[in-house]
Formats: structure tokens, C-alpha cells, sequence
């Protein structure tokens, strides 16, 4: 009887095993075909029928890809936008959640309403105005143009407000009675206990600017300041007959930043996405 | 000095809001009022000069049968790319929510495509749709004898789209749903079971009806996801070609603006689409907190 149980386990975990591993081979197919074809040498990317494993690993087209679109100035560019992005957002975040979260003040819930608005307000329908606005600011083709929309969200802001308001007022009130100001409460006792939820949020607004498209797609022009993701449209334009080996090379160059982050974050990374509302 | 500690006090909230105000209002909200004024307006594209002429943008715009059939062309892709990315995304997340070990690696794996931007899925999928050397066009022809043009053909571009499109957002719709899954108390399905209910008797009347909340906050989401974030698959994919067959509403203001230089219509299919996310965000927060179980 016992054994007739196990048996009846066993076969179920097997099955369910076999169709995980199925699904997760076609939900991972683009990126496999894609690695595959990126280590194939022209003449067998050319031939048919199409070859599912390289016959030798060559790195030619990862070196081409490297070179044509001149990734290495992309990748800075990136990262530099990047970090900027995730840094603003991070500093202006603590400062206005801290404002939300421990103080008392005049219109207080306008302004909280006021920054939870622009959750409607996505890069999509702000555009065409706020390209207008860039040129006339001369900040158009420039980083100041692109990482300035950037810099404040609603999600970071709303975010370090709820964990602030798990650390009591109580301990801000004995904090001032012992000659320690808002400030340094900040500094000092408030964000030494935010070490997870601010890591959480660099990972996620790191990626959020890695993988943005219009917005750079729109303000940048000159090919020597683009960003990853217009890499990738580069990559397009760069062969005249498509040379699917030099385009899923450069391809999985600029997603490989993305996966490392995600992999090496994925928990902080799922725990913000499942925080977070709207994206940006 | 008691007051003065006060009166410093009771600057410092308004200073340490003022860098994040200073952002939203010049770059959020002037951009969107700008949008909703110019949309008034006929203006040569970058000139300073502008004519106001009322709601006449409006009314090009909604007497413009390719606006009017953009329209309908993003609908259908909406409601496709949600019941059949939702679908899956359930079947997925009952399958991941199984007591096995190693299902936490396979959790990660499912969730990959969404860390993923929206251009580079869609560059991976132009590829392995291409007649030359993708492995997808082979396997059919393989298999099953078809010779699909994927991307020169409306109705194929059309679909690889919404393919490309339900990849990139299964692993955000998983995850809620595994979410609302283990939320479901084990005592619930205990007691159907007693009462002699199977498998998919406790699945539609037990499970979907307590996914609701979660499945209406994934139907909004969805919405925003495919109206607005496709933006990059489209533009990689198949810059809204064949013959417009792709040229949803976020695409078509891209290039009024940026390829036809248009500002005016822009700003007017702007405004449709603000008013597009006003709606959802008003559903969302109107209806979605309360529960929906037992509709």
C-alpha cells in the first residue's frame, strides 16, 4: 500500500518535472536560438537547412557586433545614464518619502495626491511636449535632456514612504529629545535600517533606464551618446542583407547586463516589481 | 529657541519635497497640460508659430478612417495579447505552484522575458520568425509542410506581435497569479474536496472566482502594457508595416510627430490616449481593492 503511494508520487513529480522542463525550453527558445545562431560562422548562418548547435564556437560575430555599433562607448554611455537615473531617484525618493512619512504639514495630502498622479502620466503621452520643451532648453542630444525626466517617481517616493512609516515617530520624538535633528535621524537612524528596500529600488530603477527606449530613441541623435537599447536598433541598420549572426550577437551582448542584474537581484527585483503599480 | 527648533521644523518638509515637485511639475505635469493646449492648436512643425483652431485636430483626427482603424487594430490587439497572455500566464502559475523541488528555479526561469526590454525581445523574435535562417520558420515546414511569411504578411505581422508581446509580459502576469494562488487558504479546496468536488469543478468555482481581484489588476495592467509599452517590440519588429497592419495607436503618435512632423494631430492622439489611462487608473482605483470574488 505504502509502496503503491510512492510510486503513484513519484510518476506525478516525474510528469510534472518533464512538462516544467518542456515549457521552459519554449518559453526560453528566442534567447537559445538567438545564442545558438550568434556562435555560427557566416557560411552557417547562410545555410539550409538552419543548424540548431554551432559546429565550433566562433566568437567572430560577438567581435563585428562589438565594432560596428562601437558597443563599448554604449555600454558607458548606459551605464552612466543608468546610475544617474538610479541615484537621482534613489536620493530624491529618501528626501521626499522622509517629507511624507515623519512630518506634519500644510496641504500635505495635495502634494502626496499630487505625486501619486503622475503614476497617469507616462513617458507615452508626455513626448511630443516634452521634446518641445528640451530643444527650447537647448537641452535637446544632451544627457542633462535625458536623465532629467528621470530623476523623481512616484513608485520610489511612495515606497520608501511605507517603509519609513514602519519605523514609529515615537523614535524620531526621543531622537529630538536627545539633541539629534531631522536630519541626522535621516541619515543616521532612518536609512541604516533601509539597507534592503534601498538596494531593491537600485536594482529595479537600474533596469528601468538599461532597458528604456522612446525616450532615448527621441532626445539622442548622435550615434556616439546612444544608449543599449537603440544598440539594438543600430544593429538592424547596420547590415544591409540581415547577418542574423552579428545582430543576435550584439543582441545578446546588450541584454547580458540585464540578466546579470536580474539574476544576481532577482528577489529584490520580483519584491519590487510586486510592489510596484504602475511602471515608468 | 523652542521656536525657532519649530519654525525650522516646519520648513524642512517642504525642502526636502521641493527637488522631487521641481521634476514632476516641469517634466510630468507642464509636458501633459502642454499636450491638452497644443492639441488645440495647428503649428508648424518646431515654429514658434501656432493658430489656434479649436477642436479641429480632434475632428481630422476621428474623421481620419486610418486613425479610426487604428483604433480598432489596437482594440483587437489589446483584448488578444490579455486573454491569451492571461490564459497562459494562469495555466503557468497553477503548474509553478506545485510542491516540487527545484520550482523556485523554474519560477526564475518563467520570469526572465520581463527583465528583458521590450526592443531586444522583440529583435529576438524578428529573428527566429525569419524565413533565412529561423529555426521557427524550419521546425513548421518540418512538421507540419507551412511556409509562413511572418513579418511580410498583415495578418502573420500582426500575430507575431502579439506573440512577441505575450512573451515579454508572462513572467509580470505569473507572478501575480502565483501571488493570489497561495493566498488561497488550503482549508477552502480541503472542504470542496470533502464535499466530493474534482479537479476542475474546484478549479472554476473555487480558484478562478478568488483570482478575481488579481486577474482585474492583471487586465489593467495588460492594458497599459500593450497600448503603451509595445512601443519598442513594434518598432523593431516591424516599424507598424505591413501596410499599417501593426501601426497601433502608441506607434501611429510616434511617427505623426517624428516622422510626419505633425504636432498638432500629436498632441490631439496624445490626449486620446491620456484620457485612455485616466479611465483605467480611475477603474483601478475605484474598483480594484474591493474584492470581485463573487461577482
Amino acid at each position: 500500500m505504502l509502496k503503491k503511494i510512492l510510486n503513484k508520487k513519484n510518476y506525478r513529480t516525474i510528469i510534472l518535472h518533464l512538462v516544467l522542463i518542456s515549457l521552459s525550453l519554449i518559453t526560453l527558445m528566442p534567447i537559445l536560438f538567438a545564442l545558438s545562431i550568434s556562435f555560427q560562422p557566416r557560411a552557417q548562418v547562410f545555410s539550409y537547412p538552419p543548424s540548431f548547435l554551432p559546429d565550433q564556437l566562433y566568437f567572430g560575430n560577438f567581435i563585428k557586433a562589438w565594432q560596428v555599433i562601437k558597443l563599448g562607448r554604449i555600454f558607458i554611455n548606459s551605464i552612466i545614464a543608468s546610475v544617474i537615473v538610479m541615484l537621482g531617484k534613489l536620493i530624491l525618493g529618501v528626501l521626499s518619502g522622509y517629507a511624507f512619512s515623519h512630518f506634519k504639514f500644510k496641504y500635505k495630502k495635495l502634494l502626496f495626491f499630487m505625486v501619486l498622479f503622475t503614476l497617469m502620466l507616462p513617458m507615452q503621452v508626455r513626448v511630443v511636449p516634452l521634446f518641445e520643451l528640451m530643444s527650447r532648453l537647448g537641452l535637446a542630444n544632451s544627457y542633462s535632456g535625458l536623465v532629467l525626466p528621470f530623476l523623481a517617481s512616484a513608485t520610489t517616493t511612495f515606497l520608501m514612504r511605507q517603509h519609513f512609516l514602519t519605523i514609529p515617530s515615537a523614535l524620531m520624538e526621543s531622537a529630538q529629545i536627545d539633541g539629534c535633528g531631522p536630519i541626522r535621524f535621516l541619515l543616521q537612524i532612518l536609512l541604516p535600517l533601509s539597507g534592503a528596500n534601498l538596494a531593491g529600488l537600485a536594482v529595479v530603477n537600474f533596469l528601468v533606464m538599461w532597458n528604456a527606449y522612446l525616450w532615448p530613441l527621441v532626445i539622442i541623435n548622435s550615434d556616439e551618446m546612444k544608449l543599449a537599447q537603440q544598440g539594438v536598433k543600430m544593429l538592424f541598420a547596420s547590415a544591409a542583407e540581415r547577418d542574423w549572426g552579428l545582430i543576435m550577437a550584439g543582441t545578446i551582448l546588450i541584454v547580458i547586463p540585464t540578466l546579470i542584474v536580474f539574476l544576481l537581484a532577482q528577489k529584490f527585483f520580483i519584491k519590487g516589481i510586486a510592489t510596484q503599480g504602475l511602471k515608468e | 529657541m523652542e521656536e525657532q527648533n519649530y519654525r525650522s521644523k516646519k520648513v524642512i518638509p517642504y525642502l526636502l519635497l521641493t527637488p522631487t515637485m521641481l521634476i514632476l511639475i516641469l517634466f510630468l505635469y507642464w509636458p501633459s497640460l502642454q499636450s491638452i493646449y497644443l492639441s488645440f492648436y495647428q503649428q508648424a512643425p518646431f515654429g514658434r508659430k501656432k493658430i489656434f483652431i479649436g477642436l479641429n485636430n480632434y475632428f481630422s483626427l476621428f474623421q481620419n478612417s486610418n486613425y479610426l482603424i487604428s483604433i480598432f487594430r489596437s482594440t483587437i490587439f489589446t483584448l488578444i495579447t490579455i486573454v491569451l497572455g492571461l490564459f497562459l500566464a494562469l495555466i503557468l502559475a497553477i503548474l509553478l505552484n506545485q510542491d516540487l523541488k527545484g520550482i523556485k528555479f523554474y519560477r526564475v526561469i518563467f520570469f526572465i522575458p520581463y527583465a528583458i526590454s521590450a526592443t531586444v525581445a522583440g529583435s529576438l523574435w524578428v529573428f527566429i520568425l525569419n524565413p533565412v535562417a529561423g529555426q521557427v520558420n524550419y521546425l513548421l515546414d518540418l512538421l507540419f509542410n507551412l511556409q509562413i511569411a511572418w513579418l511580410t504578411n498583415s495578418f502573420f505581422a500582426f500575430l507575431a506581435v502579439i506573440m512577441a508581446t505575450i512573451w515579454k509580459n508572462i513572467g509580470f502576469n505569473i507572478i501575480f497569479f502565483l501571488a493570489g494562488l497561495q493566498s488561497i487558504p488550503e482549508s477552502i479546496y480541503e472542504s470542496a474536496r470533502i464535499d466530493g468536488a474534482n479537479s476542475l469543478t474546484i478549479f472554476r468555482h473555487i480558484t478562478v472566482p478568488l483570482l478575481s481581484p488579481t486577474t482585474f489588476y492583471l487586465v489593467i495592467m495588460n492594458i497599459i502594457f500593450s497600448v503603451f509599452e509595445s512601443f519598442g517590440i513594434i518598432d523593431i519588429m516591424t516599424q507598424g508595416g505591413p501596410a499599417n497592419s501593426t501601426n497601433i495607436l502608441i506607434y501611429k503618435l510616434y511617427r505623426e510627430m517624428f516622422i510626419n512632423f505633425r504636432p498638432g494631430s500629436a498632441a490631439a492622439q496624445t490626449v486620446v490616449l491620456l484620457i485612455l489611462v485616466i479611465i483605467v487608473t480611475i477603474l483601478h482605483f475605484k474598483y480594484g481593492n474591493n474584492k470581485v470574488h463573487y461577482q
